[in-house]
């Protein structure tokens, strides 16, 4: 008998904190296999965002660094152009990248930082307890939007990749989804090529929006979650490269 | 050389690796230098999309173990509050300076004092501190900036320097000398990739029962330590005065010229100087208070740093103040007046 | 060809993605909870080919495939879409 698949050593070997059935397990690790088959966990720093994946650096064995809510990509500015044989990348949620931290992803796209972001969407904040991400769809129950989102109150779902996609300083975006693992596997060869564009020193942003299920707020079965992002949130967020 | 660009040059001068800012007046200068000196030096610099984006990136670039820094004004200042706590809560060493202007709100792009409570006190959120100067000339603003870097780096600490509209103008002679680094401690902390070693973990959370309180106790007793070895004050014929005027960064200057006016008329008078705004030169001016003495503060705000001079006193004397707020700043004459109203009321 | 599947049932959370995904329906839910209180999955039925479909979906990584010999690529049964299975070996 032989293992033909294994947990990778990057990603530590103890239990995590999240939901059973959440995406963040899976995104973790894509990621960590990428760097352990690229071969750069001895030079690789990542950003944990605020939100469920604050406690990111205790799942991922390389120099972490816990930030403020919403300012990664400024956090791996400094870092990367202080540092351009590093490789920098940064994992935040729609609560971190799509409101606070609306600003700096759109300016590191402006300057072409040469980093890779990981962008979870869920379409709710997890870690605060449910309440409405700009990500939210429309009519979806949250913790502050009981009747469901209402595009004349609370506007619409915000597509980022499609937003960055404008910017020249953006290299390579692409959306994938973390529903069946069909789409699994191309999130995986997504987030490969993020970090192999740092590694080979392309210029400006890289970036990887994944579709990732959150059962609890989700009110729904991890499988069912799953069919959610599947069926219903590629219709909001359709998959593809937009970008590289 | 102008104060914004001599402090710049002595910030490369110290080894500093990157500036990230962002457009405020006063303090344009400090910017427009360093965008073409750090190129010259192949350093880093990057004007950010905003003041908080510019200390984030302040964060970065020390969480790597490189030296940097940011400056602002004032409104900028605040923005970057959220930053220097987390600043101060990773414990990573940076350097701010604060070309202060009129406030609150937009103000006026004219020198103040005003910002000494949100410097001093902590503007950000949590108990902190952070070590701040208040330099009151433009050598004095350029000797400042290679002491920040070591203080920060050997305290792994927020270092803010205290300049203000006419300092970061005003022009005058500067002498640039390249100080050997002290002895530092190594940056084993630092996030330089896991080659070879544990992982390196930069934060300031820690949801374990109590454990931010332990990091606390453990920040505190890096401030006793700080508040025991780095304060810095200068005094000018306190031993014989019978009011002792109080004053900081630009409004020392002017209490200097007002205190040598008052002597030639015969008024037993002098200044005291805090340099470290914190730590606070209490001791010493506890001390002065003990052979009872009338305290008069001077600043270019409502009376902010009254307060710290208050509780050093404790009492033991009167301590009075004049301050112009909002952009004024107070002449020679209205100080002499103040010291002449003074020796009136004492002989009385 | 024979595959098999090792399922740490301390750690495994029950949140059941695994279930639906295996094309042999080798993995079903068991009775007893662990010590967390969770009903943690197990590899209960036969024909396992080591396709390594449920550790693509486990969020925990909880899941480790072992297989016969040193295939590279393998249809997988029932006419599915052929999938390249990583020879981690």
């Amino acid at each position: 008998m032989q293992t033909v698949f294994k947990r990778t050593p990057t990603l530590k070997d103890v239990p995590t904190h999240y939901c059973p059935g959440c995406g963040h397990g899976i995104a973790h690790r894509l990621i960590a296999e990428t760097i352990d088959e690229l071969g750069i966990a001895g030079r690789t720093i990542g950003i944990a965002p605020v939100g469920c994946a604050v406690l990111a650096y205790d799942y991922l064995d390389v120099d972490m660094v816990e930030v403020a809510h919403g300012r990664p990509p400024a956090v791996a500015t400094g870092m990367k152009r202080t540092n351009p044989d590093k490789i920098v990348f940064s994992y935040q949620g729609d609560g971190d990248l799509a409101a606070i931290g609306t600003a700096e992803i759109i300016h590191a796209a402006h300057r072409a930082e040469q980093i890779t972001v990981i962008f979870i969407n869920n379409a709710v904040f997890g870690m605060t307890g449910g309440q409405m991400a700009p990500t939210t769809m429309l009519g979806q129950v949250t913790a502050t939007t009981q009747k469901g989102r209402q595009a004349d109150a609370e506007g619409y779902p915000l597509q980022v990749c499609e937003l960055l996609a404008v910017l020249p300083g953006a290299t390579y975006i692409e959306r994938c989804a973390l529903s069946n693992p069909t789409q699994i596997r191309k999130a995986k060869k997504a987030v490969k090529h993020a970090f192999e564009l740092q590694v080979q020193g392309e210029k400006g942003l890289s970036f990887v929006e994944l579709l990732s299920s959150c059962p609890t707020y989700w009110r729904m079965t991890p499988a069912n979650a799953m069919l959610w992002i599947q069926n219903e949130m590629t219709k909001v967020f359709p998959l593809g490269r937009f970008r590289g | 050389m102008c104060g914004n660009e001599a402090l710049a040059e002595a910030a490369i001068i110290a080894g500093c690796d990157a500036y990230f800012g962002y457009p405020i007046t006063p303090q344009n200068e400090v910017t427009a230098y360093m965008s073409k000196r750090m190129a010259e030096e192949g350093r880093v610099f990057i004007q950010s999309e905003s003041e908080l984006a510019a200390i984030n990136m302040v964060f970065g670039a020390s969480a790597t173990g490189k030296r940097s820094m940011t400056s602002s004004s004032s409104p900028g200042i605040s923005l970057m509050q959220e930053g220097i706590s987390y600043l101060a809560g990773a414990e990573l060493p940076s350097v701010i300076v604060n070309v202060m202007r009129g406030g609150p709100g937009l103000g006026n792009i004219a020198p103040s004092q005003g910002d000494y409570f949100q410097s001093t006190k902590g503007g950000g959120h949590g108990d902190y501190k952070i070590i701040v100067f208040g330099p009151s000339t433009v050598q004095e603003l350029v000797d400042t900036m290679p002491l920040a870097f070591d203080l920060a780096d050997k305290y792994r600490i927020p270092v803010m320097i205290l300049a203000d509209g006419i300092l970061g103008q005003m022009m005058e002679p500067v002498v640039f000398e390249k100080k050997p680094l002290p002895k530092l401690p190594p940056k084993d902390w630092a996030l330089t990739g896991a080659e070879g070693r544990e992982q390196n973990i930069v934060r300031s959370l820690w949801l374990a029962e109590g454990a931010v309180e332990q990091h606390n106790y453990d920040l505190q007793a890096k401030y006793r330590e700080i508040e025991k070895t780095q304060v810095r004050c200068e005094q000018y014929k306190t031993d014989d005065a019978d009011i002792v005027l109080v004053a900081y960064g630009i409004a020392a200057r002017i209490v200097r010229s007002a205190v040598d006016r008052a002597r030639e008329q015969g008024i037993n008078v002098g200044w005291f100087r805090p340099i470290t705004l914190w730590p606070f030169p209490c001791d010493q001016i506890s001390k002065l208070a003990d052979e009872l003495r009338i305290f008069l503060t001077i600043e270019l705000s409502c009376g902010q740093m009254l307060e710290d001079v208050k509780l050093a006193v404790a009492g033991k004397a009167p301590v009075l103040f004049y301050g112009r707020p909002g952009g004024g700043v107070p002449t020679v004459e209205q100080v002499l007046d103040k010291i002449q109203q003074l020796t009136v009321k004492a002989k009385a | 060809m024979a595959g098999k599947i090792k399922i740490d049932a301390e750690r495994c959370k029950g949140c059941g993605l695994c279930v639906p995904v295996c094309p042999q329906n080798v993995i079903t839910i068991s009775e007893k909870s662990n010590s967390k209180g969770y009903f943690p999955a197990k590899p209960s039925n036969p024909g396992c080919t080591g396709c390594c479909l449920c550790a693509t979906v486990c969020p925990e990584v909880m899941i480790e495939v072992y297989r016969d010999g040193n295939v590279v690529a393998v249809e997988p049964p029932a006419g599915g879409k052929k999938s390249l299975i990583r020879d981690t070996s």
